[in-house]
């Protein structure tokens, strides 16, 4: 048994770990650019790089952040708007260290805090896969950031106090498949970078890793800590890998921008990796989650949310809460739905979703809209009491929060009619 | 000048539930396939969400899902003698249109036909004797058997997650069920969905006279489903927004809750809306399609070349196609020869209501929803006394009691004011209506063909539909009705409205969108438009596949049968036509 044997070395581990996803390159072009297309995968690149409508790759998405707007850049290998005069080392540096071929600083909307932890040999076949595309000619639109942000060099201040640049090293007292998870989630996958809440400066919260964050336009990720009601305490691996595979389990389906993680990214993933990344994930400790007392809860709230649930939500997800095996998704126990952060949810009862269509699941069951049909208090109503019921316990939802994700679905629309669903070359 | 497009392997007219399952089974041998649908894309959501749909004015009083007679529309007369006219209204049947066609606002009654109805004439001959069967009556066999269909059956019920109770799996009997369905190969996906007072009170009634009630078979899903494409189902909420409604939980089966979900992700399959096919376009000798001639929504004209033509469009649209493009020889009644526009067929209703004293709170409902008798269909019964052909199922069906078209009240109700409104009151919750649904033997003066005088809107002629019911029909009729008015009596109301469908027929009021033939099937080209596989007996690569394939009408809603008749012409392309293009049948 090779696996267990390379358990008990650990050098032999800590150099296997890396490859395990994906038959190892020797050196042969086809299998650097194929290992090079998974890796584009693993770290859903063209979610970012493409706009809606747009060539894949070709840049020009608008990120939006606190600070404004950074439009994502061309990274087909256009010789004078992509990345086509760019050399492996230079591609190498921008992954490694955040910074451009010219030298400039890249601003940490791109991932690159995350890209770090890459091996050189997984950034060389990046690098190796994105040469094949097709180069498009193609600017970005110039970045809508507030003053004196757009000053590049002011990232190199950013990066001294919230940058730690460096390779992944592994963890001699954690298995291969742990070590490959946290490979994948703290590098490539760049989970964090939604799941992690943000200090004022935009960079993520160490002390908080995965405690739930910001997913831009008025989106919440959830936390993916350990913890039962808020995380993934109840969830096994099992759950997590289909969930990352499908976009669906017995508790939740994906919504928003993890729709389109688990489109582009997350069920392209081979099962091993996506056991990989359940494993890491399971060994996060919980978090201290902000505890709800009832008293907390207004029974007023509760009983006007109730007639709702019971007007427009039980057709699907019934009056237990428990929605339906095989389609409709539960919301008794979900941990989503207990997240802290309800903007989540509240986007969902507004604007409709779509959920994931992988071949594996490819039904993309869909809620309705009730944006034109609930007001700010009956939707802050509705949710209050779908998160404090059948033994679920979550902050209540107020009226204002309701309106200020409204604003954002307005600003933005719905999410699921923005989402780049390119098929990677 | 029309603009000629790039050519396709397969071109389906219209995409409802037979161009659905065609164009699955077809792009899983890799051909690029195209389906071309002259109403507009519809989804579930947010078409049909459950926030809107339930909204009777929009849907069933305004025709919010169905065929627009300003765009398309027939003439119609009763007899020969008399010149048709333009329908400016549809009343007695409304087809569907846009994506999903009528799959999407049917109810869901998902029937399979009886053996017998596949060989009614050589049945009824060896029954009876062949001087049994009137000499105005078109009826002939379908070329087909119910074995042969069988297998497709069982797929139509899969792939939709049909909720029922089988009486006779694999030559078990089994008590629960209809007895006098075929042998089937295994059960229904899902078992039958939760009875209704109406259905209950039906039961019993028609089990005290000594009849064989059962639950309807349903394509609405009584459990959550995940059907063989790996397509989720909701289940049934008893909404009672099924008829003239798309289904906003994926609980009623339609192409968008079963197929659609699988077939548009594949980049070998394409579709347009808003788009009319007027011609299936011929080559200089005939025998052989080139494509189809259509109009988009600004008029403008574009051939679509294509290796394979698929009529999958209504019965009336696929019968006015071949009539347009020449295609088989036009039916003349006063011969009694050609084919096309040939066996017309309607059905014949008839319906008892019953005021009770007990709650049916019938706005519980679905549309399959119904308890029914089989013992009066085809030819479950000895026809010897009774003189005529034919039969039908008798049902309660609880649809749903929507306010506005779904009520009942005694005759002697007053028709407006207070006296209709304490009427409304104290009959709602407490009536129910049995119907009888009989079939229609195809008659040698019921056809479809051009309109001599009225054009539609591209300057073609106007499809003509010369239709009454007969002798026979009435006769059968009677006899249902009178069988429903004994279940009624037994069902011991306090008041009971016996409605017989009286002469003549009336395009106007609803009855049933279950019209059939006009394109029939059978072994015998003088008497059939298309060969046992439906493939057209002049032009081997077109297809025609719908109602319009019935011989004659059966005593069951026709969508199971149009469903399985879809994955048998497929199978038959699939392993026959594509390894070795040409007739599949050759006299």
């Amino acid at each position: 048994m090779h696996t267990l044997k390379f358990l008990w070395i650990p050098m032999a581990s800590a150099l296997a770990f890396l490859g395990c996803g994906i038959a190892h390159s020797q050196g042969n072009d086809f299998n650097n650019i194929q290992r090079g297309r998974y890796l584009a995968q693993a770290g859903d690149c063209i979610s970012c790089h493409t706009v809606k409508g747009g060539k894949p790759f070709a840049g020009g998405y608008p990120v939006e952040t606190p600070f404004g707007t950074i439009y994502s850049s061309n990274i087909t290998p256009d010789v004078v708007t992509g990345i086509g005069n760019w050399t492996g080392d230079d591609f190498y540096r921008s992954m490694h260290s955040g910074r451009r071929k010219d030298g400039q600083y890249l601003y940490p909307a791109c991932p690159y805090p995350w890209f770090t932890k890459m091996t050189r040999e997984d950034i060389n076949d990046l690098k190796a896969y994105l040469d094949t595309l097709e180069p498009v000619r193609a600017i970005p639109p110039e970045n809508d950031l507030i003053w004196p942000l757009g000053w590049r060099q002011f990232m190199a201040g950013w990066n001294l106090l919230f940058f730690d640049e460096g390779e992944y090293t592994p963890r001699q007292d954690e298995s291969m498949t742990w070590n490959r998870g946290a490979y994948l989630v703290n590098g490539v996958g760049h989970c964090a970078a939604c799941h992690t809440p943000k200090n004022v400066l935009g960079a993520s919260d160490k002390d908080k890793a995965l405690q739930g964050g910001d997913a831009g336009e008025g989106w919440f990720a959830p936390s993916l800590t350990g913890h039962e009601r808020d995380g993934l305490g109840s969830w096994t691996i099992k759950d997590i890998a289909q969930y990352l595979k499908t976009g669906a389990n017995k508790d939740t389906a994906s919504t928003g921008p993890m729709t389109e993680v688990v489109m582009n990214s997350t069920q392209h993933l081979s099962d091993a990796d996506l056991a990989a990344v359940a494993t890491y994930l399971k060994s996060i400790p919980a978090h201290q989650a902000p505890t709800t007392a009832p008293e907390d809860i207004d029974d007023q709230a509760m009983a006007r949310g109730k007639g709702l649930y019971v007007d427009q939500c039980i057709g699907c997800h019934m009056a237990d809460g428990k929605g339906q095996d095989e389609a409709f998704p539960p919301l008794a126990g979900s941990p989503p739905i207990q997240a802290e952060n309800a903007q989540t949810l509240i986007q969902v009862v507004l604007a409709g979703d779509h959920m994931a269509d992988p071949p594996s699941l490819p039904t993309g069951l869909a809620m309705p809209a009730f944006d034109w049909k609930l007001n700010d208090q009956q939707v802050a109503d509705v949710l209050t009491y779908v998160r404090n019921s059948w033994g679920n316990r979550a902050p209540p939802v107020s009226a204002n929060d309701v309106a200020e994700v409204r604003k954002d679905v307005h600003k933005y629309g719905p999410r699921f009619k923005r989402m780049i669903t390119h098929a990677l070359p | 000048m029309a603009t000629t497009l790039k050519p396709v392997d397969v071109v389906l007219v219209g995409f409802g539930w037979t161009a659905s399952i065609i164009a699955q089974e077809l792009t899983e041998e890799g051909l690029q396939v195209l389906a071309l649908e002259r109403g507009v894309d519809r989804a579930t959501v947010p078409d049909f969400a459950t926030t809107h749909i339930q909204d009777e004015l929009k849907y069933a009083v305004r025709n919010g899902l169905f065929q627009a007679p300003v765009r398309e529309t027939l003439s119609f007369r009763n007899t020969r003698s008399q010149t048709a006219l333009p329908m400016r209204q549809l009343g007695s049947f409304r087809p569907g249109a846009g994506v999903g066609g009528a799959g999407v606002h049917w109810n869901g009654q998902t029937w399979r036909f009886l053996p017998d109805d596949f060989v009614l004439r050589s049945h009824t001959e060896q029954r009876y004797g062949a001087d049994f069967i009137p000499e105005d009556l078109t009826i002939q066999d379908w070329g087909i058997t119910y074995d042969d269909l069988e297998p497709c059956y069982d797929r139509f019920e899969y792939l939709c997650g049909v909720s029922g109770a089988a009486a006779n799996v694999a030559g078990e009997r089994r008590k629960h069920g209809n007895p006098f369905e075929g042998d089937r190969s295994r059960d229904y996906p899902l078992p039958p969905l939760d009875r209704s007072a109406g259905s209950l009170m039906f039961d019993k009634a028609a089990r005290e006279l000594g009849y064989h009630p059962f639950a309807a078979p349903a394509a609405n899903t009584s459990r959550p489903y995940r059907n063989p494409l790996g397509v989720q189902m909701g289940q049934c909420t008893y909404c009672g927004f099924c008829e003239w409604f798309g289904c906003g939980n994926n609980s009623k089966a339609s192409p968008q809750s079963t197929i659609l979900p699988v077939l548009l992700k594949k980049d070998n399959f394409s579709y347009r809306t808003g788009c009319d096919v007027t011609r299936v376009l011929l080559d200089n000798t005939g025998n052989k399609a080139k494509g189809v001639m259509y109009r988009d929504l600004e008029g403008r004209e574009f051939e679509q070349p294509s290796e394979l033509v698929i009529l999958c469009a209504f019965a009336h649209h696929n019968v006015h196609l071949l009539l347009l493009s020449g295609i088989g020889r036009p039916y003349d009644p006063v011969t009694g020869t050609g084919v096309t526009g040939r066996n017309y067929a309607y059905q014949i209703t008839s319906s008892v209501e019953v005021f009770v004293d007990e709650l049916m709170n019938p706005y519980m409902g679905a549309g399959a929803l119904g308890q029914a008798i089989d013992d009066f269909n085809t030819d479950n019964f000895d026809h010897g006394p009774e003189g005529f052909i034919g039969g039908g199922y008798i049902a309660l069906w609880t649809t749903g009691g929507r306010p506005i078209l779904q009520h009942h009240l005694p005759k002697e109700a007053p028709k407006w004011g207070e006296g209709w409104k304490k009427s409304m009151a104290e009959n709602y919750l407490k009536s129910a209506s049995i119907s009888t649904h009989g079939s229609v033997a195809s008659h040698r003066e019921a056809y479809l063909d051009l309109d001599p005088t009225y054009k539609d809107i591209y300057g073609n002629p106007m499809l003509r539909l010369t239709f009454d019911f007969h002798e026979n029909d009435y006769k059968m009729s009677d006899f249902l009705t009178g069988k429903a008015e004994s279940i009624g009596k037994a069902m011991k109301p306090r008041a009971m409205n016996v409605k017989k469908r009286k002469p003549p027929y009336s395009i106007v009021p609803y009855q049933t969108t279950h019209n059939t033939g006009g394109a029939v099937m059978g072994d015998d080209p003088r008497t059939s438009v298309v060969n046992r596989y439906l493939q057209t007996w002049d032009v081997p690569n077109v297809f025609v596949v719908g109602a319009c394939n019935f011989p004659q009408n059966a005593g069951y809603n026709p969508t199971g049968t149009v469903g399985a008749l879809a994955f048998w012409a497929a199978d038959a392309i699939r392993k026959m036509y594509l390894k070795n293009p040409g007739p599949l049948v050759r006299i």
